[in-house]
């Protein structure tokens, strides 16, 4: 396919899309991003993920040209943006709720943007059909977005975002409105399409299985500032502060208080003076305070697969659910009511009673010490 | 109501009260047929074996009566306060029945008339005239005839005025020659005496009715009955109705014979009395149109005849016959042109022959500029053409100020749609404010900026940029008028406007820029398409506003920009001409629902938006 | 002309000399059953402000535990009246109406005929109230209070140098002389005759050429002259603004505004009295009130038209009393303090050429003619 020329003509190893020490402040008084830097090589798949006001869809606007950095250079293929406006920037986009238009009929949605460019008529047909083929919606190109169900709708504005051929596609939040089952069945078409198309993407969401499922990268938003930037198995895996430990995925905590830090462990005091080793990640002394994170399914509470070196603390349980592929126990840990762990339900596996007490245990590398 | 019907619960054998009377009726027929027979080639059977659809209706029945009971006050009070106010104000546009109420005996006669000859009518016309003329006079209706008369032709209503005031003098010779003969014809018993009696009821009802149309007074419908009944128990009493109240009086059928014409004339004198003074015939002598009528009655009969007359006082008659005699018979003609010489006029013989059916077409045909001649419609002189022009006027300048009203109403929702809440209301407060002040003081106010010394001016001239010898005219045209309605309909422009605009999302205006449009082009295919129905709303409602305006053309509108509905307010409460006003505005109600029929082919009435 | 010559006979000083007791008569009613309220109907403004001052308030104080309401609805009264009737619910009690509204309700039985002699009061030396308001009572329902007459008012300030103010009714149609816009009614009555009279037809034919379609055009040909300077008025406050705001160089009006206009605002405005059209208003009395309401209208009745209070109206406003009788009462003026003999319309000084309305003339034409002027109005 031919690509959007004007900004593109670059080579994939220098970065795409570069965000450089952009800052931006609606009422000169706050920062909503703060000192952002973000490169994205071509045909990245890149998801911002991150509570709502973190940031991230501020970010997508000033991407896509609706909203100016305070401070700092955007590039689009090696080139500052800063000053073209946005229907300039030949960045496709789909919108939160579509925003298909609803005066036309789905051909003329995806004609809309052919038509602006000034292509001839039946190059226009021909690069509709093929965008509705695309994305199974041949038979509706006389429809209006409202017959259309909330699935239909959504495709058709992938369809409209893609059928320009923009290098950068931007989607914000596009699969909100949907129900779980369709969204998963879209989150799979528009990665798979992403990676066929050879597109880079930006994606925002605040559904973190949506950004773990999708994305080459994730940047976790909070507070203005990218919390950590990783493929989506070392952000779970390797959490680098509590924020994005907490954020992504169900996470255990306990509070403690560093002795010291040998080898690579740090021993920690937890607030009932039981002590375990951790991984440091981002504490460095002694004395400091430090939330420590443990996932459920790291936990094991059958003492004979518990591996050698694994800590071990007692705990009660408090509640058992049943939740068909896995179970799981609320437990009481260190004073805290709120420990969670998770075991697959296979068929040796031993199904935890309300009121009793066991021993629980994790391996030291499961155990992170983080910032409090 | 059939969406509000439809959607209750609507199982066809729901059970109802009049199920189990229809279910023991049902029972025999249902031994005689198979009971699914009729189901596979009839209609659709409910459990209890009758239709269907008859089910159905009857289940639906209940929730149709509940949604109208609900309803009833609205619709209620929309028929009272509007339906009925519209329906009459038609009605009067086409009512024409005050000629044959008040002239009933000439417009009956003057049929036979033939204007084409050049003759005035005949004596039996002007006979006919004067006795209806004496009723509608003691009555005082004949000058509101004269009035409904003179809107046709110049000069009626003096004609009917003066007339009115002569009538009682008319054959005043015959009248003094019985009042010197007996004292007894002055005397009110000795009427009565020589007039009571039985089966003369059909000349009296005659004469009541008669005069009940005459006066306008209407009979008591069952409904009224009702309220009187109401209003008894609150211990009110009702006026007893016209046609119910007791005359004192009886005719006598013999003399009725007799006496055709006094019988009749002294039936209404006995009517007049009683239902407009409250007194009867035994109160006062009859007046002068008894008189002339029983002259005329002794005249039509040979004393051969009156001898065999054996009713009371017939001596009296018999001398009244022969003393009456002597004097010429009144000469009707004579007296009216005595009166006034325009009783000869055929022009007016000829308006009252034409006007003479319960119904006319005359308002509407003036209502268009025309009128009726002897040779059918016609259209008027020009220099007396104005509604045309006025209904032209009107909606042109209605459309103008509808555009106006568009071009400056648009941004300024635009800005109000895309402010943060609390500053778009503040604003809001801001285009609503011109509501808050009187009509009259917003319209002044237009005065005084607008005028040659008015503020305007006097900027233009202080800055240099006119000169104080050429000042502009700015107002008592049809500038002024557009400029001062425009203010003052503006609102009605932006408040639509504004509300469709709130639910058109930014992210379309975002989209269509991503996807490559320039400001314009988003603006133009995107963003203004979707703001139609809120245009459209707002159309309809300036125009249709703009239209019915009168009240500020009438300060700022001068001779140039005045509207038709001043001539409508006009003819309301000054001339009262309120066949004409019905007339003029049930055009204008014409004119509206077919541009509104055109709208909603053009453009589509779906596609009108108040918000939402 | 009967009414012109009481009208001046209204003014020049003959009183009576031989004024009997001062009258003590009690109203014809008095000491019957009366309600406590009354709707009166007039004109709003400074008229309605001269009747409450001169008789309404001192009535009220008299009568305690009176109540009056004013309704000011006297320009639709005709009207409003005629729809009252229709739905047989009367809501006023006394309604202030023009010479013309009255014969006009009287014909159509709307109004009460009344005997004036034995509702109203005598004069102070005994004269009837019916040879008291002489010939000014023009119909049997018609109590009349004042005299007033349309006529115009300049600008004293824009009268072009070297020439005398304009004293001749003509000298509105004078463009050159005296140029600048001009205002007149929107109705033919009045400019009809006005334009005749300075067409050339003499003045006691007026209303006969006025009779005929060429007397009609001729009318409008010589309107026409004017037609581009006049800015046409509806209601009675407009030539007095127009004149205040220096829009206009001379227009017509009622004499009553432009005497606001030049005594009480000081406003550099001049009279012209010549060819003033004078008419009537007054009041009558709305057919079928009830009984204790027309009692107590005809109580008041008795007292707010006699002699003393139509004099004492005249203190408020500058129209003339009905009442031949109360000429020489007229005083100063309650507030300014001048002495108002000299504004009055029916002065032998401002009279000297004076028109009456034509009732009878204008109840004939005014349709016919209003649809001609109308016309030529809109093109």
């Amino acid at each position: 396919m031919n690509r959007e020329p004007d900004l593109a003509a670059t080579d994939t190893q220098e970065a795409f899309v570069a965000f450089e020490r952009v800052q931006k402040s609606y009422d000169g008084e706050t920062l909503v991003v703060k000192d952002l830097n973000l490169d994205m090589p071509k045909g990245e798949f890149l998801t911002m993920l991150g509570p709502s006001g973190s940031g991230k869809t501020t970010c997508l606007m000033m991407l896509a040209g609706f909203e100016t950095a305070t401070h700092g250079e955007i590039k689009l293929g090696g080139k500052p943006i800063n000053n073209i406006p946005p229907h300039k920037r030949g960045i496709g986009m789909v919108f939160q709720n579509y925003a298909l238009f609803p005066h036309m009929t789905v051909a003329e949605n995806l004609s809309f943007p052919l038509e602006v460019r000034k292509i001839s008529k039946s190059e226009r047909e021909e690069k509709i059909r093929r965008a509705l083929d695309m994305v199974q919606m041949g038979e509706f190109g006389g429809r209006r977005p409202a017959q259309l169900s909330g699935g239909q709708q959504q495709r058709i504005a992938l369809a409209r975002a893609l059928v320009f051929e923009p290098e950068l596609v931007l989607m914000d939040e596009p699969l909100g409105a949907l129900d779980k089952q369709l969204r998963e069945h879209m989150q799979f078409e528009i990665t798979n399409l992403a990676h066929e198309l050879g597109i880079t993407v930006v994606y925002v969401t605040h559904d973190q299985t949506e950004a773990l499922t999708m994305s080459d990268r994730v940047a976790v938003f909070n507070d203005g500032k990218i919390q950590q930037l990783a493929a989506p198995d070392v952000l779970y895996e390797s959490p680098e502060n509590s924020f994005v430990a907490q954020f992504i995925g169900e996470n255990n905590t306990l509070l403690g208080t560093i002795k010291e830090i040998r080898n690579e462990y740090a021993v920690v005091e937890l607030d009932d003076g039981e002590l375990i080793d951790c991984k440091p990640v981002n504490v460095s002394k002694p004395g400091e305070r430090t939330l420590i994170s443990i996932r459920p399914e790291r936990v094991e509470f059958n003492k004979e697969r518990l591996q050698e070196g694994a800590h071990t603390l007692k705990a009660e349980v408090l509640e058992f659910i049943y939740m068909g592929d896995i179970f799981r126990t609320r437990l009481r840990v260190a004073g805290k009511d709120d420990f969670i762990i998770k075991t697959r339900n296979a068929p040796d596996q031993r199904r935890l009673k309300p009121g009793e007490q066991i021993e629980i245990g994790w391996l030291p590398d499961d155990c992170r010490a983080l910032d409090a | 109501m059939s969406r509000l019907s439809s959607s209750g619960p609507q199982t066809a054998d729901a059970p109802t009260p009049e199920d189990a009377f229809h279910e023991t009726a049902a029972l025999s027929d249902r031994d005689r047929e198979p009971r699914h027979g009729a189901a596979a080639d009839g209609p659709m059977l409910a459990a209890d074996g009758t239709p269907l659809k008859k089910s159905l209706a009857r289940a639906l029945r209940a929730q149709k009566l509940r949604a109208l009971a609900l309803i009833a006050p609205l619709l209620i009070f929309v028929l009272v306060t509007f339906i009925a106010p519209i329906a009459d104000m038609l009605f009067r546009s086409i009512e024409n029945q005050i000629v044959q109420d008040t002239l009933p005996r000439t417009t009956a006669v003057v049929q036979d008339w033939n204007p084409d000859t050049g003759e005035p009518p005949s004596e039996a016309v002007y006979e006919a005239l004067y006795r209806d003329l004496f009723l509608a006079a003691e009555a005082r209706r004949h000058t509101r005839l004269g009035q409904r008369l003179n809107y046709e032709e110049t000069g009626m209503s003096s004609l009917f005025r003066g007339t009115g005031r002569d009538v009682d003098d008319f054959g005043e010779a015959n009248v003094e020659t019985l009042e010197d003969l007996d004292d007894r014809w002055e005397e009110a018993a000795f009427w009565v005496e020589l007039t009571s009696g039985e089966g003369g009821e059909g000349v009296v009802d005659a004469a009541r009715e008669r005069y009940m149309r005459l006066a306008d007074l209407s009979s008591r419908s069952p409904l009224g009955d009702v309220w009187c009944a109401v209003k008894g128990v609150f211990a009110e009493t009702c006026d007893v109705a016209p046609e119910d109240v007791d005359l004192g009086f009886s005719l006598s059928g013999t003399f009725a014979e007799t006496f055709p014409r006094t019988a009749e004339a002294y039936a209404e004198f006995a009517v007049f009395m009683a239902l407009e003074e409250g007194e009867t015939v035994a109160d006062d002598e009859p007046w002068e149109a008894v008189y002339v009528a029983l002259d005329q009655d002794l005249r039509a009969l040979s004393p051969e005849e009156l001898a065999a007359y054996d009713g009371p006082n017939a001596d009296a008659l018999r001398a009244a016959q022969e003393a009456l005699a002597e004097v010429p018979p009144v000469d009707f003609r004579a007296a009216f042109l005595n009166s006034d010489e325009d009783w000869a006029d055929i022009d007016n013989w000829r308006t009252i022959q034409t006007y003479s059916p319960p119904y006319t077409t005359g308002y509407f045909l003036n209502a268009v500029d025309m009128q009726k001649t002897p040779e059918g419609p016609a259209l008027r002189d020009a220099d007396e053409r104005i509604y045309g022009l006025l209904f032209q006027r009107t909606m042109f300048m209605s459309l103008v100020i509808t555009f106006s009203c568009i071009l400056l109403g648009y941004p300024v929702a635009w800005i109000l749609a895309n402010l943060p809440m609390r500053q778009a209301n503040l604003l809001l407060i801001l285009v609503l404010l011109p509501f808050w002040t009187s009509l009259l003081v917003r319209t002044s106010a237009w005065k005084v900026m607008l005028q040659q010394q008015g503020v305007i001016n006097d900027v233009l001239v202080w800055l240099g940029l006119v000169a104080d010898e050429s000042r502009l005219i700015m107002i008592n045209n049809q500038f002024g008028t557009i400029v001062a309605m425009t203010h003052i309909l503006l609102p009605f422009m932006i408040l639509p406007l504004y509300s469709v605009m709130q639910t058109i999302p930014p992210s379309y205006l975002r989209a269509a820029k991503s996807l490559g449009a320039t400001n314009w082009t988003a603006f133009w295919r995107v963003y203004f398409p979707q703001t139609v129905p809120g245009i459209g709303a707002g159309s309809i409602l300036v125009f249709i506003l703009a239209i019915g305006y009168y009240i500020t053309p009438e300060i700022v509108g001068g001779t140039t920009g005045t509207f038709i509905s001043n001539r409508i307010a006009y003819h309301i409460s000054s001339s009262l001409n309120w066949g004409l006003a019905a007339a003029l505005g049930t055009i204008l109600l014409v004119v509206v629902l077919v541009l509104y029929w055109a709208y909603d082919k053009i453009v589509g009435i779906d596609n009108v938006k108040l918000g939402g | 002309m009967n009414l012109a010559k009481t009208l001046l006979a209204s003014t020049a000083l003959t009183v009576a000399a031989g004024a009997v007791a001062a009258q003590d008569m009690e109203s014809p009613v008095a000491g019957e059953p009366m309600a406590d309220s009354m709707t009166l109907v007039s004109w709003g403004g400074a008229y309605q402000a001269s009747q409450q001052n001169a008789y309404v308030e001192p009535y009220l104080e008299m009568n305690p535990g009176v109540s009056a309401t004013w309704d000011e609805s006297s320009n639709e009264a005709v009207a409003k009246l005629r729809a009252m009737n229709e739905a047989g619910n009367i809501t006023w009690d006394l309604v202030d109406v023009v010479a013309a509204d009255a014969i006009r309700l009287c014909d159509e039985g709307l109004a009460m005929e009344v005997d004036h002699d034995e509702i109203l009061k005598p004069a102070p030396d005994g004269t009837d109230a019916s040879d008291d308001f002489g010939d000014l009572i023009v119909s049997d329902c018609y109590i009349p209070q004042i005299v007033y007459s349309t006529t115009f008012g300049y600008r004293t300030d824009m009268v072009p140098e070297g020439v005398s103010a304009p004293d001749d009714v003509c000298d509105v149609w004078d463009l050159e002389t005296y140029p600048g816009k001009r205002s007149l009614e929107r109705r033919p009555i009045n400019n009809m005759e006005w334009a005749l009279y300075c067409d050339g037809v003499a003045k006691d034919e007026i209303y006969d050429v006025l009779a005929t379609e060429e007397g009609q055009d001729r009318a409008l040909a010589k309107l026409d002259e004017i037609k581009d300077e006049v800015i046409w008025w509806s209601a009675g406050a407009d030539t007095p603004q127009l004149l205040a705001d220096g829009e206009i160089f001379m227009g017509s009006t009622y004499n009553g505004r432009l005497f606001s206009v030049i005594e009480e605002q000081d406003q550099p405005v001049g009279m012209m009295w010549d060819m003033q059209v004078f008419d009537l208003d007054g009041w009558i009395i709305p057919e079928g009130l009830e009984e204790e309401e027309l009692n107590r209208v005809l109580d008041f009745l008795w007292f707010a038209t006699d002699t003393q209070r139509l004099a004492d109206q005249a203190k408020y406003i500058s129209y003339g009393p009905a009442r031949e009788s109360s000429a020489p009462l007229v005083d100063k003026h309650a507030e300014l303090g001048i002495e108002m003999g000299p504004h009055m319309p029916t002065d032998p000084d401002n009279a000297e050429n004076t028109l009456l309305y034509n009732y009878e003339f204008w109840a004939d034409y005014r349709d016919d003619i209003d649809a001609k002027f109308q016309a030529w109005l809109a093109q």
